[in-house]
C-alpha cells in the first residue's frame, strides 16, 4: 500500500489524539446521554485507529486483532447501552445525564 | 557409649503428656471415674516405665543418654533435645514420678466435690509432663524448658480457684517471684555458652572438672551464683521464699505434689546436677550453706506462730528446703538429695493428712477451729503423727537419718552451723507437734461434723507412712557416692544425741503448751511482746517487700507509665493518627461526589501528569 506509506505515522496519531479529544470533550462537557454515548466510541475508535497504525509500521498483526476485540466489545457495549439508554428514557422521559443520578447518596 | 540399650525414656515424659491432653481437651465430656483413671493411669505408666528403665540400666556407671533430634542450631552452638539418666537423676525419677502416682491418687478421691475435675487433672498431669523433662533433661536449655512449664503449672494450680481474689494474687505472687529467679537461670545459660560453647551437661561439667578452683569471684563463681539465684526463686529460699506459703491458696494434693514434694526440690537438683561447677566455686558454695542456713531458721521461727495447718506446713518445708540447701552448701551433695527424698515422703504425707483433715472438716483450715480429732479420723491421725514424728528427726524415722547426715556434714564444715541447725530442728519439732496437738487433741472447738476420708484417700497415706517409717534406710547416699567426692565424717554418737534431744525437748515443749496447759500459749505471747509479733507478722517480709519494690513499681506504673506514657504518648499518637486519617479523608471525599463526568476529569488529569512526567523524563525508556 504505497499510499499508505506516503502519510506519516505522525499523522495517523495526531488524527487519533484529535479524535479522542473530541471524545473526552464530548464526554465530559454534553448532558444528552446518547451523545455521551457516541464520544465513549469516539474515543474507542480513536484508540483503534492508532492500534492499526502502529501495527502497520510494527509489521505486527498484534494490533489489529486487539482492534477486533475493542470492536466486538464495543457493539456489545453499544447493544447493552442502547438498551439501558431506551429504558431510561421509557421510565423518566428524558435523557439528561444530570437528571438520571437516583445513585447518588 | 557403646551398645547402650534403646530405652524409649521418651515414653516417661509421653504417657503424662498424653493423660494431659486428653484430659484437658475432652475430659470436660468424661466421668470422674474416667478422668481419674486416665491421670492416675497415665502416671502410674510413666512410673512403671521409670521402673523398667531403670531395671535395665543395673548400676548405671556412666550417665545413660539417649538424643533425639537437634532443637536448635545458632553458629556453633548446637542444642538437642536428650535426655539422660543418671544415678542422681533416677532417684529423682522414681521420687517424682513414684510420690506424684500416689498424689495423684489421692487427688481423685479429695477433687471429688469440686468444680473443674477435669482441668485440675489435666494440669496435674502436665505439670508431671514438665517436672519430668526437668529431670531428664541432658542439657541446660531442655532444663529451663521443664523448669519454666513446672512454674507454669504451679501458676495455674496455686489460681485454680480462680474466682477466689486471694487465689488469683498468689498465683501471680509465685509467678512473679519465680521470674526473678528465672532470670538468673538465664543469665548463668549465657555465661555457660559464652564460657564453655556448649550447654550439654556432659559437656560443660567435663570443662568445668579442668578448671581451677576459684579462690575469688571468676567465672564459675558467677555461673554458681547465677544458678543458685535461680534455685533460690524455684526452692523458696531467702529472699525469695515468699511465695511459697501464698501458694497454699491451691488445692491440698497441689501443696503436696508440687510445693512441697517435687517442684520446690527442682533448686536442691539443680545445684546438685551443677556440682562439678559448684565444687570450683567455694564462695558460692558458702553462699549456699548461709543462704540455707537463714532460711531453714526464719521459715521455722515464722512456722511457730501460724494458725492455718497448711501455712505451717508449708513454712516447715521452706524450713527444710533450706536445710537441704545447708547439705549442699557443705558439699554433702547426697546428704541434701537424701533429704529431699526423704522430705518428699513425709512432707507429702503431711499435705495429705492436712488435706485429709480438712476434708473432714468440709475446708475448715484454722488450727484454732480444730482439736479431739484423734478418735474422730484415727487414721488420718496415725499417719499425719508418723509424718511429724518422721519431720522432727526421731530415730528411726525417715527424717532423722537424712537430717543428721546433713548436720554431721555442717558440723565438719563449721561447728556453728550444725547448732543453728540443731536448734532449728527443735524448733521443727515444736511447731509440727504444735499443730498435730492443736488439731488433734484437746476439745474439739469447731462446728463441722468431722467424718473420716474415703480409701482412696487413706490409702495413699498409709503408704507414704510406711516410706516415712522406712525411708531412712534406702540406700540413697551410697547409690550417690561415685558421684561426688566422699566426706568421711566419724558417725559422732554426741551430735546424733545432742540433735535427737533438741527434737524431743520440742515436742515436749509443744506437748507441754498445748496439751498440759492449754490455752497457756497466749501468755506466752504475751510476754515475749514484740518479738512474738514480728514472728507472728512473718518478719514483717511481705510489708516490706511491699513498701520497698511493689509500692514504688506500682506508683511508678501509675505516674510515668499510666499518665505519662500511656495518656500522652499512647493515647496522644493513637488519637493524633486518627486525626491525621479523619482530616485526610475528609479532603478524599469531597473528590467523591458521585458525578462520572468529574470521575472522568480525574482521570484525564491523570493521565495528563502521567504523561507529563514521562515526557519531562525523556520517554519511556
Amino acid at each position: 500500500m504505497p499510499q499508505l506509506n506516503a502519510v506519516p505515522m505522525s499523522w495517523y496519531l495526531i488524527l487519533s489524539a484529535i479524535l479522542f479529544t473530541l471524545g473526552v470533550a464530548g464526554f465530559l462537557f454534553r448532558r444528552n446521554i446518547i451523545t455521551v454515548f457516541m464520544s465513549i466510541e469516539l474515543m474507542l475508535n480513536a484508540v483503534n485507529l492508532s492500534f492499526v497504525a502502529f501495527s502497520h509500521q510494527l509489521r505486527q498483526v498484534d494490533g489489529q486483532i486487539f482492534t477486533f476485540f475493542v470492536m466486538v466489545v464495543a457493539a456489545a457495549e453499544a447493544a447493552v447501552g442502547l438498551a439501558i439508554i431506551l429504558t431510561v428514557f421509557k421510565n423518566r422521559r428524558t435523557l439528561s445525564i444530570d437528571e438520571v443520578s437516583s445513585l447518588k447518596n | 557409649m557403646p551398645n547402650q540399650p534403646d530405652l524409649h525414656l521418651w515414653l516417661i515424659l509421653f504417657f503424662p503428656l498424653l493423660g494431659a491432653l486428653i484430659n484437658g481437651t475432652i475430659g470436660r465430656r468424661f466421668s470422674k471415674g474416667l478422668i481419674g483413671s486416665i491421670a492416675i493411669g497415665s502416671v502410674a505408666l510413666s512410673f512403671l516405665w521409670v521402673v523398667r528403665s531403670l531395671s535395665e540400666l543395673g548400676q548405671l556407671d556412666a550417665p545413660h543418654i539417649e538424643r533425639y533430634f537437634n532443637w536448635i542450631t545458632s553458629g556453633d552452638l548446637k542444642v538437642g533435645f536428650d535426655l539422660s539418666v543418671d544415678r542422681l537423676s533416677s532417684i529423682m525419677l522414681l521420687v517424682v514420678t513414684g510420690v506424684g502416682t500416689l498424689i495423684h491418687v489421692y487427688a481423685v478421691g479429695y477433687m471429688d466435690h469440686e468444680e473443674g475435675f477435669w482441668r485440675f487433672f489435666s494440669y496435674l498431669n502436665l505439670f508431671m509432663f514438665f517436672m519430668l523433662i526437668l529431670v531428664l533433661a541432658q542439657n541446660f536449655l531442655l532444663l529451663f524448658v521443664g523448669w519454666e512449664g513446672v512454674g507454669l503449672c504451679s501458676y495455674l494450680l496455686i489460681g485454680f480457684y480462680f474466682l477466689e481474689k486471694y487465689a488469683g494474687d498468689a498465683a501471680k505472687k509465685a509467678f512473679i517471684v519465680n521470674r526473678i529467679g528465672d532470670f538468673g537461670f538465664s543469665l548463668a545459660m549465657l555465661l555457660l555458652v559464652v564460657s564453655f560453647g556448649s550447654l550439654d551437661m556432659t559437656t560443660v561439667f567435663e570443662a568445668a572438672k579442668k578448671l581451677p578452683v576459684e579462690s575469688s569471684v571468676g567465672v564459675l563463681t558467677t555461673i554458681a551464683l547465677l544458678l543458685l539465684v535461680g534455685a533460690c526463686g524455684k526452692s523458696a529460699q531467702v529472699p525469695l521464699y515468699v511465695w511459697l506459703p501464698d501458694a497454699m491458696a491451691g488445692p491440698t494434693p497441689v501443696s503436696a505434689l508440687i510445693h512441697a514434694a517435687t517442684m520446690v526440690t527442682a533448686g536442691v537438683y539443680v545445684v546438685a546436677r551443677s556440682s562439678e561447677i559448684f565444687l570450683k566455686a567455694p564462695i558460692a558454695m558458702e553462699v549456699v550453706a548461709v543462704i540455707g542456713l537463714v532460711t531453714a531458721v526464719v521459715a521455722a521461727l515464722i512456722g511457730t506462730a501460724q494458725n492455718d495447718i497448711k501455712k505451717v506446713f508449708a513454712y516447715s518445708t521452706v524450713s527444710q528446703l533450706g536445710y537441704m540447701f545447708v547439705g549442699l552448701g557443705v558439699g554433702a551433695f547426697s546428704a541434701g538429695i537424701f533429704h529431699v527424698v526423704t522430705h518428699a515422703f513425709f512432707k507429702a504425707l503431711l499435705f495429705l493428712g492436712a488435706g485429709s483433715v480438712i476434708h473432714a472438716l468440709h475446708g475448715e483450715q484454722d488450727l484454732s477451729n480444730m482439736g479431739g480429732l484423734k478418735s474422730k479420723i484415727p487414721i488420718t491421725y496415725w499417719t499425719l503423727l508418723t509424718g511429724a514424728v518422721a519431720i522432727a528427726g526421731v530415730w528411726p524415722f525417715a527424717g532423722f537419718h537424712s537430717k543428721d547426715a546433713i548436720l554431721l556434714a555442717a558440723h565438719a564444715h563449721a561447728p556453728w552451723m550444725y547448732w543453728v541447725g540443731v536448734v532449728t530442728a527443735g524448733l521443727t519439732a515444736f511447731y509440727v507437734f504444735r499443730a498435730i496437738f492443736l488439731c488433734f487433741f484437746g476439745e474439739y472447738r469447731g462446728k463441722a461434723n468431722p467424718h473420716e476420708s474415703p480409701a482412696i484417700m487413706y490409702m495413699p497415706l498409709v503408704i507414704l507412712a510406711l516410706l516415712s517409717v522406712a525411708g531412712g534406710y534406702l540406700p540413697v547416699m551410697d547409690w550417690l557416692a561415685p558421684l561426688y567426692p566422699v566426706h568421711e565424717h566419724p558417725h559422732d554418737m554426741t551430735l546424733i544425741g545432742i540433735s535427737l534431744g533438741f527434737a524431743f525437748a520440742g515436742i515436749f515443749a509443744a506437748y507441754y503448751v498445748y496439751v498440759l496447759n492449754p490455752g497457756s500459749a497466749d501468755g506466752y505471747a504475751k510476754s515475749l511482746g514484740g518479738v512474738y509479733r514480728a514472728i507472728a507478722g512473718k518478719f514483717y517480709v511481705d510489708e516490706a517487700y511491699d513498701a520497698a519494690i511493689v509500692h514504688p513499681l506500682e506508683h511508678g506504673s501509675r505516674t510515668v507509665l499510666l499518665n505519662g506514657v500511656e495518656q500522652i504518648v499512647v493515647q496522644g499518637g493513637v488519637s493524633g493518627t486518627v486525626g491525621v486519617a479523619r482530616w485526610m479523608g475528609g479532603l478524599f471525599r469531597l473528590m467523591q461526589g458521585g458525578n462520572i463526568r468529574s470521575y472522568a476529569v480525574y482521570a484525564l488529569l491523570g493521565a495528563i501528569i502521567f504523561l507529563g512526567v514521562m515526557a519531562s523524563s525523556g520517554g519511556a525508556r
